[in-house]
């Protein structure tokens, strides 16, 4: 045995062992990571059971825990006694993190319980949770309902009715934003139209009475709206404040919400396997198709998700003709030389330059520079609040098209090198033009690498984020850059984008504890989508090898 | 298009698309031979215009794309230039004032565009800066028959005077303005104004003339030193009581003498604070007192020659923030000294640096209001404009015949005015950028109250005479030591990997290995600096010891688990192909993975002592942050394995089969044949792999942000964290102002990135395609 093992040591085997171990473990950095995210992302949406049990703290006094298990990990003994808890043993013990809600009376929504501490655990059927537009979910028992202050149900009179005055409040919510984001958001626009309406007629120093007075009457037409928008809100808010719950929460108080701010109640412990699948996937809807609350850190993501997308479309209508024309310059009409390598060595290395660069300059050129001067030549009476010279999404996917520029020259200039010289000589021998045989022979067969140019730029501006920070991006944008007032297309908004998204509610809200879950559904989110456009690159990238090696032979 | 080369169907083709290609006119002239009406002939002219019209657009379009590339270097250059230039001056106006009083102190408003001169006889005169006519003469309250015989300025930017009169009496006064716009013009209206009442009070009690004044105004307290005819320093202190029994609070003055053993004093200066007593004499000798005890009287600090020899001084000022002197010297020197605490905890005045650049005796010294820069003119008529953190000469002109005098400087130190013997002159200053030199970004700087020189980062405060600290080489530091740890991990695991995948690795596995470890390489690196930050780091944190035990016991593990395999009987081994190790192994790692993570508490509590943390910080003095070099080495590591992998493993496959079979074939091993032939062939293009691997680390930009701390220190712990160029963009570009020193430092930051990411990569490229024409000559 041991002439074998000298033997297996001198052939260099173990050697390529170790290489085939690092293999492994890459592909399981790789695996496991996207495992990470996707369990803790796909896990953020389900309705975990709410324990009530009792738990002894560190004092020695006991209290009353309701709450649902947010994850747990094992820490050593030591750690626990110099927290002051006394325990017999060495083996080491699991902690919890308990989400226990109810910031507005605990203060925090989060408690770390140790196993062993943790006894009389129930799982109780009728504990409430309740998700809010503030202070983030409560988990508690319902008592009653009131109306305008009065009681009209309790105990399960009360549970029955809920779901009923629920609906009346929601939808009332529903109609008041409608309101203030449709009717009175178009009238804001409209008036502020008009002042630099104004503004301009003042710069350019018009003297015509008519025209002012024309603004005016305007003006006081649109107040009118206005005021009538406001007497219908002022109605409205008067009916959804009418109802409220009262609710005791773990440690016994007794406290009121009042229905409009509460967003869904549901109780988890009685919920089966297929109410909680209905509510995983009601909860996935809204997680993509509402807009954020409680500073991001709850409700959905879908600005995020439309600002990104409109940001790439910009860029990828930026993109393409630029990047396929440098291509067919370099390719097909200028003249190989040393020149053109060395300009094709700078496209490649472009790609390498850190994205950070592309930032800065975009922020010195396109918003201070570009922006400052058409700000300065066509949008005198917005003066001194810039419109273009301030970051914008424009500035935005223009810098990201710039970032993005060496992906579509590379892919495209390797397609138009795979395509067979006899073709083209082919086309010219019949007596087309240049011109007519790249547009109609070559451009169309170079299509599919110009298509996977595009999707890689894609997929690297939808995950890039730190030029972003610089040129455009926001935490919370007040309004779409696509809306339905004229010029329907606000190219000067601020956005917000999915990858920043991660990032602020990861690192800049004030209760990462209670955001992250909604940041790793993002990032799956965000992973899913740049998986599948690479993969579709990938795809196309072999199917065209394929076609292009049945050609040439 | 191409050449003719030859008889074969392919190339008189191509001699064809030649001549259609490149001559349209030959081709046109053929044509019309053959052509048959007008009209086809109309459409081939249309058909050459066409084609006409794509080429040049297609130029037109690629050379402008191209140039936009290039725009982004010259752009960044462009912003970053003018941070180098030195200051330019240029003459406004050269008058004599209507006064013709002797002056003994000039003053500018903050727009530069109202002057003002107080004379020896009492009267303040404000005139137009650009014509020198007079705005309004304001005569001080003193009694008739005494004259001002001293004049300090407290804070220059609070605009408080302090007059020293002939009868040992002073008064304080403020010059300000008020600013109207009648008819939308700008009108500036000067006032005088005195905070503590119209009269004089006493200062020396025997009434002697005042001849030197230091002087600090608050609100709440202040003090006044003077210098009498008989070379008595008085320093009287006047503080704000709040009585209990009457309504007004009253002023509370305490006067004591100096004792000092000076000859003639010609200095006088007392910091801000109120603290620091300079006084000096023209031999040099300074005596350094700290003033701040009024109980106790002042206490001597320091006394020492600040010039040696036969050289005398000329000057002595405040640098703005009143904690640096600076002293002019008769041979023309100007140095900068401060206060540095010596081991014992004292504060010791130090030479920090000198300016060597006036032939003749330094004559004069001004401060800018907010920077740490000065104004100096020598005795033969010349200028000079510096600034002492960046050690820096900004300009030296002659302006005058004569000696100046005087100088003032306005407050944004856009803008002086300089007396000569009769006239004086008014000046425009160009001087934006004086902070920044090579030594400011690149060498060690002593700052204002650091005990020793050394490089920082710590662009802004909110104090106004903050001194900024605008090193590059702490975050330079943190890019290139994020960049290394990165590296560490990296280049291993991500050519080993490559060197199985592409040469050892079955075809079927490989196929869909190579794509997921590609994949990698697009997921955003936000997600992956989210990780790093909240998850990694904190799982790091809790299980240091598993961690280490895992990078030890990994290679080990590895090793037996394939002599286990070995040595297991041949019908088992026989079951897997050979290729599929990598898969065998997947189990083990994760194995090894779970057991030395499970291990981690149990190191912890039998070896650390329960905290490995505290154990560290005990035993070897080793702080522990949570977002450090490992968590950053980790998590960039991760990012940058698929480029390496990627280029790596193409190069590797690269190398020609035959090379291969001809090594196997003279008997070596499969292993001897990668070491001593693949690898060798291929090293360029690993090189080349792991140059590209290193541009990607250093610019990386949200991982580091997210998982270092972002603290601009120094430090070669593996357990402390960095900053990098790349977050210090991030973090401070949206605070900067828009055309500062500091705005344009962050450009220069890029441009570094930009510079080295662009060499590295270049070199990479290069070595490639030497490379690729190596294999097919091969």
């Amino acid at each position: 045995m041991r002439e074998r093992t000298a033997k297996w040591f001198k052939s260099g085997t173990p050697w390529i062992w170790l290489n085939a171990g690092a293999v492994s473990v890459s592909l399981l950095m790789v695996l496991g990571l996207l495992a990470l995210i996707t369990v803790r992302g796909m896990s953020f949406f389900w309705p975990s059971d709410v324990l009530d049990a009792q738990y002894k703290q560190s004092n020695g006094t006991e209290i009353r825990l309701i709450g649902a298990i947010d994850r747990t990990e094992t820490v050593s003994v030591a750690r626990v006694r110099d927290s002051g808890y006394t325990l017999e043993g060495e083996e080491p013990v699991d902690r919890h993190l308990i989400k226990v809600g109810n910031r507005d009376v605990y203060g925090a929504d989060f408690r770390l319980v140790l196993q062993p501490f943790l006894t009389d655990i129930k799982y109780p059927e009728d504990i409430l949770v309740a998700e809010r537009r503030e202070w983030g979910n409560f988990y508690g028992f319902l008592l009653s309902i009131s109306e305008g202050g009065k009681v009209i149900a309790e105990g399960d009179a009360a549970k029955q009715l809920l779901p009923e005055r629920l609906e009346h409040a929601l939808d009332l919510f529903d109609e008041i934003r409608s309101i203030q984001q449709r009717e009175i958001g178009s009238i804001n626009y409209q008036l502020e139209r008009l002042r630099l309406k104004q503004r301009s007629l003042e710069l350019k120093g018009v003297d015509d009475s008519n025209a002012y007075a024309a603004i005016d009457k305007e003006t006081e037409s649109l107040q009118k709206e206005y005021d009538i928008q406001r007497e219908k809100m002022t109605t409205l808010f008067e009916q959804i404040r009418r109802d409220s719950i009262r609710v005791e929460t773990m440690d016994g108080r007794k406290i009121d919400i009042p229905l409009e701010k509460v967003v869904r109640v549901y109780y988890p412990n009685a919920m089966g396997m297929f109410a909680k699948l209905g509510f995983y996937f009601a909860k996935v809807w809204e997680f993509v198709s509402a807009e954020p609350r409680e500073a991001n850190t709850e409700g959905g993501i879908f600005p995020a998700i439309f600002g990104t997308v409109m940001m790439v479309l910009i860029m990828s209508v930026l993109v393409t003709p630029f990047g396929v024309i440098a291509a067919v310059y370099l390719r097909e009409y200028a003249k190989q030389g040393l020149i053109i390598r060395i300009i094709r060595i700078a496209v490649n290395n472009l790609a390498g330059v850190p994205s950070i660069v592309y930032g800065v300059f975009g922020l010195g050129f396109f918003v201070y520079f570009l922006g400052g001067n058409i700000d300065a030549l066509f949008f005198p009476e917005a003066q001194p609040a810039p419109t273009f010279g301030t970051p914008g999404i424009i500035w935005s996917s223009l810098t990201l098209a710039l970032l993005t520029l060496p992906v579509v020259i590379v892919a495209t200039e390797e397609g138009l090198a795979r395509i067979p010289r006899a073709i083209r000589e082919g086309s010219l021998a019949l007596g087309a033009t240049k011109a007519e045989t790249l547009w109609r022979i070559v451009i169309p067969m170079a299509s599919p690498a110009m298509m996977t140019g595009l999707i890689l730029a894609v997929a690297r501006a939808a995950g890039e984020v730190a030029p972003l920070m610089l040129v455009g991006v926001v935490k919370l944008a007040p309004s779409l850059p696509l809306d339905g007032n004229f010029p329907f297309l606000h190219l000067e908004r601020k956005f917000m984008h999915l990858g920043f998204h991660i990032y602020d509610v990861g690192f800049q809200s004030p209760n990462v504890e209670a955001a992250r879950p909604l940041v790793y559904a993002t990032s799956l989110l965000l992973i899913i989508v740049i998986v599948l456009l690479n993969l579709a690159a990938i795809y196309i990238r072999n199917h065209l090898r394929e076609k292009y090696r049945s050609l040439e032979n | 298009m191409s050449q003719f080369a030859g008889p074969s169907p392919v190339t008189f083709l191509s001699y064809i698309s030649y001549i259609l290609g490149s001559q349209p006119d030959y081709y046109r002239r053929n044509l019309s031979f053959m052509s048959i009406t007008a009209d086809t002939n109309f459409l081939m002219r249309w058909r050459m215009l066409k084609d006409h019209i794509a080429r040049h657009a297609v130029g037109i379009g690629g050379i402008s794309v191209i140039i936009a590339i290039v725009l982004i270097f010259v752009y960044l250059l462009y912003v970053v230039i003018p941070m180098f230039e030195g200051a330019e001056i240029r003459e406004v106006a050269t008058y004599t004032l209507a006064e013709q009083d002797e002056a003994l102190y000039y003053a500018m408003e903050e727009q530069a565009e109202v002057g003002l001169q107080v004379g020896k006889h009492g009267k303040v005169l404000f005139f137009k800066t650009e014509s020198g006519s007079t705005i309004r003469e304001i005569p001080l309250p003193i009694p008739a028959e005494v004259i001002v015989t001293g004049l300090a300025e407290a804070d220059p930017a609070s605009g408080i005077l302090v007059a020293g009169l002939s009868n040992g009496q002073a008064l304080v006064f403020k010059h300000a303005y008020r600013i109207t716009y009648p008819n939308d013009q700008r009108l500036i209206s000067p006032v005088i104004e005195f905070p503590l009442g119209e009269t004089p009070f006493v200062v020396d009690e025997q009434g002697l003339p005042l001849l030197q004044l230091a002087a600090q105004v608050e609100e709440e307290q202040v003090t006044l030193a003077a210098v009498t005819q008989d070379k008595r320093i008085i320093i009287s202190h006047q503080a704000i009581q709040e009585s209990l029994f009457e309504d007004e609070a009253s002023w509370q003055t305490t006067r004591s003498e100096v004792p000092h053993p000076l000859e003639d004093v010609s200095y006088l200066l007392l910091d801000k604070q109120q603290r620091d007593l300079y006084v000096g004499s023209h031999t040099g000798d300074v005596s350094y007192y700290d003033v701040s005890n009024w109980e106790e009287g002042p206490e001597l600090i320091q006394h020492l020659a600040m010039v040696d020899g036969q050289t005398q001084m000329t000057s002595l000022s405040f640098l703005a923030g009143d904690i640096s002197l600076l002293v002019g010297t008769s041979d023309g020197r100007v140095s900068q000294w401060f206060p540095v605490r010596d081991e014992g905890g004292k504060r010791v005045l130090t030479k920090i640096r000198e300016f060597d650049d006036f032939s003749r005796p330094v004559n004069a010294i001004t401060s800018e209001h907010s920077r740490k820069g000065f104004v100096a003119v020598d005795t033969g008529g010349q200028v000079g404009i510096f600034h002492t953190t960046a050690h820096r000469t900004l300009l030296v002109e002659p302006v005058s015949e004569q000696t100046i005098k005087r100088i003032a400087l306005g407050p944004r130190a856009d803008a002086m005015l300089l007396q000569d013997k009769e006239q004086l002159h008014f000046y425009h200053i160009r001087n934006e950028y004086p902070e920044i030199s090579w030594s400011s970004l690149w060498g060690k700087v002593w700052y204002e109250s650091y005990p020793e020189p050394d490089y920082i980062w710590q662009s802004s405060s909110a104090s106004n005479d903050f001194e900024p600290k605008l090193s590059l080489i702490p975050i330079s530091f943190g890019t290139l030591k994020a960049a290394f740890y990165a590296m560490l991990l990296a280049v291993p695991l991500s050519i080993m990997g490559a060197i199985f995948t592409a040469h050892f690795m079955s075809p079927r596995m490989r196929q869909a290995v190579k794509p997921t470890i590609e994949i990698m390489e697009a997921l955003p690196t936000v997600i992956l600096g989210f990780l790093a930050g909240l998850w990694l780091a904190p799982y790091i944190e809790n299980h240091l010891p598993g961690i280490f035990t895992l990078l030890i016991i990994l290679p080990f593990g590895l090793f037996f688990a394939a002599w286990s395999w070995h040595m297991l009987p041949a019908s088992i081994r026989h079951r897997v192909p050979e290729g599929w190790e990598a898969a065998l192994l997947l189990p083990v790692v994760i194995l090894l993975v779970f057991f030395s993570m499970h291990l981690s508490p149990v190191l912890e509590s039998t070896l650390f002592g329960g905290d490995v943390r505290i154990w560290m910080s005990q035993e070897f003095g080793i702080d522990y942050d949570q977002r450090n070099s490992v968590v950053v080495g980790l998590a960039m590591g991760f990012a940058v394995i698929p480029t390496i992998f990627s280029i790596t493993e193409d190069a590797i496959f690269a190398v020609p089969k035959h090379l291969v079979q001809g090594s196997l074939a003279l008997g070596a091993t499969p292993w001897q044949t990668m070491m001593r032939v693949v690898i060798l062939t291929a090293s360029p293009g690993i090189f080349s792999a792991v140059m590209i691997g290193l541009g990607r680390a250093v610019g990386e930009t949200m991982i580091v942000l997210m998982a270092t701390g972002n603290t601009p220190v120094m430090d070669f712990s593996i357990f402390e964290g960095m900053r990098t160029l790349s977050a210090n963009i991030a973090v401070e570009m949206p605070e900067s102002e828009v055309g500062s020193t500091h705005y344009r430092v962050l450009f220069l930051a890029a441009l570094v990135l930009f510079g080295f990411t662009f060499l590295v990569n270049t070199g990479a490229e290069i070595v490639r395609q030497r490379l690729r024409k190596r294999y097919s000559s091969l």
